[in-house]
């Protein structure tokens, strides 16, 4: 896999012009899945459907790396009331920038994925979330919706079967947070986006209480891929027990910065300098962070041999999340750094459960102290201390999110956060 | 403030949004957007309105309304411009980039210039992380990859009435394959 990266082509944003255009995108095969499954129903059954993409071991592009598949079975068998599937394009993980991508370039493949989702789990509402930001992004995503409609792959009887699956946009209004499965839901149904406590998992109780999926928009993406060539051919792709096309996300001190797509397991040092150019100005690399904000940063000793995919990142001290790497120089400034990843924690906490809302408050307020050379020596345990309170006692994982950076940074980089207390204005005393 | 409605038209677009659910409760969102869309603002009376449209309680409205960051809770400038400053953009040179447009408009980031034109704020990661540092004009249009130069253009701009506009996601690996294959 590591020698061969280079020639692999784009699945999820091929090289081709225009493929936003329905026309287009069924002109290059677009929409074959869904009429091969919807064809032979009896060879391409619900249970066949989720078998393949289970075996295929698609893992979850949102962040948490579950098999989609396998979180698919988890649905109840149909019952006669509403089932939804809740498309999660809400990304606002600092260093994530990739869904777009697919809004803006091959919206149909999602779509079409997004079907196959529903028809494997009998379901038939889909909504999709967009984060507000995006509105020039939602309204692009919505002709493509229309025109899916007028083509007769949504709606009624779709392709004259007797399935009718509905899909429906909707956005936010600017709340990190609602990037959490069950806080979407509550924004969904027109709520503040607070965390739901689990269980009841959304399978069993989701939108309206009623039986719901929830999956990132590049995870579903893939699954048309999987049905047109296989499961095994997709395991074959990338990394062993991580597989699949990959939209890398590269941004901060490199010269190429962009959404690449290649398959899991690039080498993160071919990443920064094949792919994006190498470091700006011709520095040396200090850091980088994974795969977004809450992925534990790794020092440029630490990357020797480190591949981007789970078992990789995991082994080197790290996550693969989101797969949007943020790449810092030499000059970079951990401190601050810190600072501004707990400012954002502490801004985006929903408040609801107190170890997060206080905590990732006093995260923020003492690495402002050490920053602003006032800190002591004493305030790194603290900050160590506060996390440990945090980690695993609040409904959702921010607060987990908001520990890992401080705890990791803080260790791989305690020389830099020492000296700065050495010389503040209290080190004297 | 004078009795505040919504026309036929944009009560019409309600319906439309109310039909997406199974719940009035779910369309708060999206009618908050349609009040804001119209007003600029969704102060308390707006909230109000939304909440009297939906038949809903004005206290569920308002939590709703003061939860997420993109309603404007009072009045903003004719063009509010959002500065990211978050993780890439800290790195790319946000701050300089925000303390430029503070400098340049008198006002300090959460402040409205005296002639009502310009809001500027520090926002959270925008998404747009590959084209830092970068703005959002009023819950509207990326503006990517700003140096001074630019800022100061687009702040030109907007006082001629001249939006920007839109800034399709390059895709730098296709061109270079692009490149490659031309060669």
């Amino acid at each position: 896999m590591a020698q061969d990266w280079k020639s692999f082509e784009p699945l999820l944003i091929p090289d081709i012009p225009n493929l936003q255009q329905i026309g287009v995108y069924e002109d290059n095969g677009g929409y074959n899945a869904l009429k091969t499954i919807l064809k032979d129903q009896g060879h391409w059954s619900r249970d066949h459907v989720i078998d393949e993409v289970k075996q295929a071991n698609i893992r979850g592009r949102g962040g948490a790396g579950f098999n989609a598949g396998l979180k698919w079975s988890f649905m109840p068998d149909p019952d006669g009331g509403p089932r939804y599937l809740a498309c999660n394009g809400d990304e606002s993980e600092p260093g994530t920038f990739k869904d777009r991508k697919i809004f803006e370039y091959n919206p149909h493949l999602f779509i079409e994925g997004a079907l196959i989702a529903s028809y494997a789990m009998a379901i038939d509402n889909i909504y999709v979330y967009i984060r507000g930001e995006y509105i020039s992004w939602v309204d692009m995503f919505q002709d493509a919706v229309d025109d899916a409609y007028e083509k007769g792959y949504l709606g009624e009887n779709i392709l004259g079967t007797d399935i009718s699956i509905d899909m429906e946009i909707t956005y936010g209004a600017g709340a990190y947070i609602c990037g959490e499965e069950t806080s979407m839901l509550e924004s969904l149904e027109g709520k503040r986006g607070y965390p739901r406590v689990k269980p009841p998992f959304p399978a069993q109780k989701g939108l309206w209480g009623r039986p719901t999926t929830i999956n990132n928009i590049e995870t579903l993406a893939n699954v048309p891929l999987v049905i047109n060539n296989g499961a095994d051919w997709y395991g074959d792709i990338g990394a062993e027990e991580h597989p699949g096309p990959v939209l890398y996300g590269i941004s901060g001190h490199v010269n190429q910065p962009g959404v690449y797509e290649y398959a899991s397991g690039v080498p993160v040092m071919d990443l920064i300098n094949d792919v994006a150019g190498g470091i700006r100005g011709g520095k040396d690399l200090k850091a980088i962070i994974p795969g977004g904000s809450s992925t534990p940063p790794l020092r440029a000793d630490q990357l020797e041999g480190v591949t981007m995919n789970s078992d990789s990142l995991k082994e080197a001290g790290s996550m693969m999340g989101t797969a949007g790497m943020v790449v810092m120089d030499e000059d970079t400034d951990m401190v601050d750094v810190l600072w501004r990843i707990a400012h954002f924690y502490h801004h985006e906490s929903c408040g609801q459960c107190t170890p997060c809302r206080e905590g990732t408050g006093w995260l923020e307020k003492v690495l402002l102290k050490i920053k602003n050379g006032e800190g002591e020596m004493k305030d790194l345990d603290l900050l160590l201390d506060v996390g440990n309170q945090m980690e695993g006692r609040t409904i959702c994982a921010l607060a987990d999110a908001a520990v890992w950076p401080v705890r990791h940074t803080i260790n791989r980089f305690r020389d830099e956060f020492e000296e700065r207390c050495k010389k503040s204005v209290h080190a004297v005393a | 403030m004078a009795e505040l409605s919504f026309t036929d038209e944009e009560l019409k677009e309600i319906d439309k949004i109310k039909a997406k659910f199974p719940t009035a409760k779910a369309a708060t969102l999206q009618v908050l957007w349609v009040a804001q869309r119209k007003y600029g603002h969704v102060e308390p009376e707006v909230q109000n309105l939304v909440a009297e449209t939906l038949d809903l309680p004005k206290s569920h409205v308002h939590g709703v309304a003061s939860f997420y960051t993109q309603y404007y809770k009072e009045e903003q400038g004719k063009f509010v411009l959002d500065v990211c400053t978050c993780l890439s953009c800290q790195l790319c040179g946000g701050y300089e980039i925000l303390h430029h447009i503070e400098d340049k408009l008198g006002i300090e980031a959460g402040e409205t210039t005296e002639d009502g034109m310009f809001t500027v704020k520090e926002v959270e990661c925008l998404g747009a992380c590959g084209y830092a540092p970068m703005l959002q004009v009023t819950n509207g249009e990326y503006v990517n990859n700003l140096t001074k130069e630019k800022v100061d253009d687009l702040i030109e701009n907007l006082k001629n009435g001249q939006k920007p506009e839109f800034e399709s996601m390059d895709m730098p690996e296709l061109e270079k394959r692009n490149q490659a294959a031309a060669e």
